[in-house]
């Protein structure tokens, strides 16, 4: 194992950002920042419930599109083929429905408020996430 | 489930606003950065560690505020997960939103963030995503 790209400032001061917006939303609102759980309000729509979940991702979109702005990130860059980012997407999407949260709910949030569940859920999906990496590169798929 | 009112809208939006800086900011938007750091076995990239406890920190710190609270700013009663246990369909589901973010790269608060780049492969990753949300939806009551 030998360690690469590795950019720990601007990963610690974006994942205080992060932290710092999730307790916005907590101490403001009361909701968990989880993402998935907020799509999920709008694929279930209660009524009331929707627009603050539109309105955030939005604001999601346009934070990302102001720092992409001032910081000149570049283009995302994958050499996964368009069927493995079909496959990786449904399995993201219906895996964070079925286990109540994702990165942000269970990760940040969860682990944050000493939620046993997130805890076992963030290291089920961290396991499964490098198991899921691990026969990628036996398989030979490039990333 | 009542219309939100003006200072819930405006935490949701700046609150969102400062998650996506620091999404962009860590490059969590990045698939090579997520991948890497799943690639433990390999070309190992920590960046994605740091993310997390950059954001428990900040978070958990913050909770100590919640916790004395009674209600949040802006809303009658916080609205946190009331489940306790790790079950059976946390486990399942996690396994599964781990594997989908091993193979694509990608979690539901980058990808969506990443919309702004207006790339292909974000939008294959979105929309698979949102299939698979609503596929679970389809099949819940089986779990």
């Amino acid at each position: 194992m030998s360690i690469v790209n590795f950019t720990p400032l601007p990963a610690l001061y974006g994942g205080l950002l992060i932290g710092f917006a999730a307790a916005i939303l907590l101490l403001a609102n009361g909701r968990i920042f989880g993402i998935s759980g907020i799509i999920g309000g709008i694929l279930k729509p209660q009524k009331g419930d929707v627009f603050w979940r539109i309105l955030l991702l939005v604001g999601l979109i346009l934070g990302a599109f102001i720092a992409k702005q001032v910081l000149g990130t570049p283009s995302i860059f994958t050499t996964r083929s368009t069927l493995w980012l079909i496959i990786g997407g449904f399995l993201m999407g219906f895996g964070s429905r079925l286990g109540s949260g994702c990165t942000s709910g269970h990760g940040v949030c969860g682990i944050s408020r000493f939620s046993i569940r997130s805890i076992f859920a963030t290291l089920t999906f961290m396991a499964t996430g490098m198991i899921a990496v691990f026969i990628m590169n036996l398989m030979g798929v490039s990333y | 489930m009542k219309n939100s009112n003006m200072g819930q809208l405006a935490a949701t939006l700046i609150s969102a606003i400062i998650f996506g800086i620091g999404l962009e900011l860590a490059q969590m938007t990045n698939p090579q950065k997520v991948i890497g750091f799943l690639n433990i076995t390999d070309k190992w990239d920590p960046s994605l560690m740091f993310v997390m406890i950059g954001a428990i920190i900040v978070n958990s710190i913050l909770f100590i505020v919640v916790k004395r609270r009674v209600s949040p700013f802006f809303a009658p009663k916080f609205m946190l997960p009331t489940l306790t246990k790790a079950d059976k369909k946390l486990i399942l589901g996690s396994a599964i939103f781990g594997l989908g973010w091993g193979i694509g790269g990608f979690c539901p608060g980058p990808a969506l963030s990443s919309l702004m780049r207006l790339q292909p492969q974000i939008f294959i990753v979105v929309g698979s995503m949102l299939l698979g949300m609503w596929v679970f939806k389809l099949v819940e009551k089986k779990f």
